[in-house]
């Protein structure tokens, strides 16, 4: 007879969140996730002056603020009609970059690292579930020493991002139309200063250390493996002229699913509620469109948060979607062995390095002096949307600007794709999925199961539920997030 | 070892200038030995994140002196942090427990985030046990009430910050509004400066309470107005203002808040010294304060520069 496991809080990732899971003759044969944290943040957005959703959208998730931050600046490009000029799209590519990168190191090893390595047996290392922690001795030491070495390491990099994005996290200098900060050759020559070392962690320290833990956990690349379906909005402009598909980006925008390569239309994406707690009227909309009615009580919800699909079918996002959709050498080079546990980190890794690297060429395009900002007025009525990526995979922001207030603001975030519940069709989200068939030697030290979860790189707060408060008429579109 | 006295240590948190950090401000020595001397019975620390967004605890991990390392691994007993610990499940939520029973009275409760209030505070749950939902305000009454001190760390946990802005759908509500009679220390801004909350702890640990203001922040952290040491007062004396974001001069009239915003950020600045928001040329938001944002928005005031001039209407 199945056991039901309950891991509730899930830690070491940012945000609230419950995992259950069914195991059955030592694998998990079902699983359900679930966000136990609501804030409302779109609805307090409402009535407020458009410029300000920069900043207030940025607080969505402080590991991912930057993105956020971007991804709201990109709304507002798009609702005044204005585009950055050079300097700041480029400004904008390096703040972002780094964070991007800062939370993949933090990820490995803050977060995820101490599921396959032991820590001292000091707090807050201990308590922990027992389990197969099987690194070498010399190994296991290395990545706990690298433990203390990440720390200053991704703070350099928060510190490299603050030279031109004012403070990080919650950076300042994003602005519709460009960014505060001015570009010169002091500033310039500060922010690349930091940036041979950060590079030097990633390639000597960062990647090895996630090839010694694949290497002595090898069967991680055939658990967690889920749908198989990838998605990504791409991100990095590499261009100062419209881009509506996302092609001229350092990230291009793309699509896998049921195996074959294909475009990404965000009017395809669809959101259920059956498992979620909102009102089953509001369910199978596009964002855009959504309307939907909070229903704590319904009985065989078990998410505050909604089920993505594309063309009605779950996908997952993140790192291992971007690299695969740009077929990037060492992921593609994986074949099925990248749809995993390892296959994730890897991809992690993979891409801070591509990124590191881009980040120190794009630095040498700016040109001291010249403009980052481009003078824009609020419009009385427009709409505008974001689409770029977060550490944690594709991102989207819609705005709505009605009597020179915002109207209407919606995010649908990385973990909401990842950690979604079941659909209207009853098929699991992509973390659920990928949870089914995962071993578990003792149900009550579920370490195999964390390993799986916290290879997403799961992060709560950003996972975005829309909850009408109003009426329920069918034009009324007042939303909160989760 | 290294003494210092309570007015030393106030005198030169109060002078310090950009790029310094705490460690060479203070002396590491004597940072470090007022950790070393907490260590022998190393005190234990509880940090709950409630209505967050985790940014106050991104900020802890870039603190430089003392090295966040040496603070998580070698100073404090950090039994519980959502982010950091590698307990999960109820092994976590009964550590909780076990620090509430047995280190009544002798251990420091760290709260980031917002306490949501509405629906008896099932809009955050922070864990689970023996079946039943934990809620954050529940864990805040016992713990906080158990607790020596509680340091509210950032502006959500101090004042409500975004989540408990208008209409403040949650109920959400700063830490002392939960432990009305308790020590509450609160550290505004958004998100918490890492240097306040160390030089909090330093002081704790040396000295005492800190000396507090009306709204229960540290005096050391929180002074005048950032307009009195601003960089750019001397082009607001001038009359030299910004008229576009990129422009050199005084940002008031984009918005900048820096009149009403009281803390250090102009001393202490951001990222190691790196840089900080008016310096970058983003008007101040007055985040250190109990009513941002509702009443410090908008952030970006007046534009003069504008393409169809007259169709913007100007924030007042």
């Amino acid at each position: 007879m199945a056991q039901r496991v309950v891991i509730d809080p899930v830690t070491r990732i940012e945000g609230h969140l419950k995992i259950e899971v069914e195991v059955e003759a030592g694998k998990v044969v079902d699983a359900r996730a679930g966000g136990t944290m609501f804030r409302g943040l779109e609805l307090i957005l409402r009535g407020r002056d458009p410029r300000d959703a920069a900043q207030l959208a940025q607080r969505i998730c402080g590991v991912c603020s930057v993105e956020h931050g971007i991804t709201s600046v990109l709304s507002l490009d798009s609702a005044f009609g204005v585009r950055p000029p050079r300097n700041g799209r480029i400004l904008r590519n390096l703040v972002c970059g780094l964070n991007i990168v800062m939370s993949h190191i933090t990820h490995f090893y803050h977060l995820a690292g101490l599921d396959f390595a032991r820590g001292p047996d000091t707090p807050p290392f201990v308590p922990r579930y027992e389990g197969d922690y099987r690194l070498p001795q010399a190994v296991n030491e290395r990545v706990v020493q690298h433990y203390v070495e990440a720390l200053a390491v991704r703070r350099k990099a928060h510190e490299a991002a603050a030279v031109f994005g004012a403070k990080v996290p919650h950076v300042s200098a994003l602005t519709a139309g460009g960014m505060t900060e001015n570009v010169s050759a002091e500033n310039i020559s500060r922010f690349k200063g930091y940036l041979g070392e950060i590079v030097s962690f990633v390639d000597n320290v960062y990647l090895p250390d996630v090839m010694a833990v694949a290497k002595a956990y090898e069967d991680y690349f055939q658990i967690g493996t889920g749908y198989k379906n990838l998605l990504a909005y791409g991100a990095f402009p590499l261009t100062d002229e419209e881009d509506p598909q996302g092609q001229k980006q350092f990230f291009r925008r793309g699509r896998y699913t049921g195996g074959q390569f294909g475009s990404v239309d965000p009017e395809r994406i669809t959101e259920d509620v059956r498992f979620s707690w909102f009102e089953d009227a509001g369910t199978g909309r596009n964002p855009v469109e959504g309307v939907t009615l909070p229903a704590p009580g319904k009985g065989k919800a078990y998410s505050w948060i909604k089920a993505p699909r594309y063309e009605g079918r779950p996908h997952e996002v993140g790192p291992l979607a971007r690299m695969w959709v740009n077929r990037v050498g060492e992921i593609a080079g994986l074949g099925e062995k990248a749809f995993s546990v390892m296959g994730r980190h890897y991809a992690r890794a993979v891409e801070a390095s591509l990124l590191i690297r881009e980040i120190g060429k794009w630095a040498d395009e700016l040109v001291p002096g010249e403009p980052t900002f481009s003078p824009y007025s609020v419009p009385k009525e427009g709409k505008g949307v974001g689409l770029t990526e977060a550490a944690r995979g594709a991102l989207g922001h819609w705005i709505e600007v009605r009597d020179y207030r915002i109207h209407n603001y919606q995010a649908v975030v990385p973990t909401t794709w990842n950690f979604s519940p079941r659909d209207d069709k009853g098929l699991r989200g992509p973390v659920e999925e990928a949870l089914v068939g995962t071993p578990v030697k003792d149900p009550t030290q579920p370490v195999e199961v964390l390993r799986v979860i916290r290879s997403f790189d799961p992060c709560l707060a950003c996972a975005v539920h829309l909850l009408e408060t109003g009426s329920s008429g069918r034009h009324r579109r007042e939303f909160q997030v989760l | 070892m290294r003494t210092l006295s309570r007015r030393e240590f106030l005198k030169l948190c109060a002078v310090s200038t950009a790029g310094v950090s705490l460690g060479s401000l203070l002396g590491w020595d004597f940072v470090f030995n007022t950790f070393a001397r907490a260590a022998e019975g190393r005190p234990t620390v509880v940090w709950l994140q409630g209505s967050a967004c985790s940014g106050c605890s991104v900020s802890l991990l870039n603190s430089v002196d003392p090295p966040v390392a040496d603070l998580i691994l070698k100073l404090t007993g950090l039994k519980y942090h959502p982010l950091l610990m590698a307990a999960a499940g109820e092994m976590g939520v009964d550590l909780l427990e076990e620090v509430a029973r047995k280190e009544r009275g002798n251990f420091v409760l760290v709260v980031e985030g917002g306490i949501p209030t509405a629906e008896r505070g099932r809009y955050c749950l922070i864990g689970e046990q023996h079946g039943q939902a934990v809620t954050m305000l529940d864990a805040v009454r016992i713990l906080g009430n158990a607790a020596l001190v509680t340091v509210a760390a950032g502006q959500c946990a101090s004042f409500g910050g975004i989540p408990g802005a208008a209409p403040n759908p949650t109920g959400v509500v700063g830490v002392d509004r939960v432990l009305a009679d308790r020590p509450v220390i609160n550290l505004g801004l958004c998100p918490m400066h890492p240097d306040h909350f160390l030089g909090t702890v330093v002081h704790l640990l040396n000295y005492g309470l800190p000396e507090l203001d009306e709204l229960k922040r540290p005096k050391m952290f929180y002074p005048g107005p950032i307009h009195e040491n601003c960089p750019r007062r001397p082009d607001f004396e001038a009359g030299r203002f910004a008229s576009s974001i990129g422009e050199e001069g005084c940002l008031a009239r984009l918005g900048c808040k820096g009149f009403i915003a009281r803390a250090d950020c102009g001393n202490q600045g951001w990222n190691h010294g790196v840089n900080w928001c008016i310096k970058a040329g983003a008007p101040c938001m007055a985040c250190s304060e109990p009513y941002f944002p509702d009443h410090t928005g908008p952030f970006y005031g007046l534009f003069t520069v504008s393409r169809t001039r007259s169709e913007a209407r100007p924030s007042s």
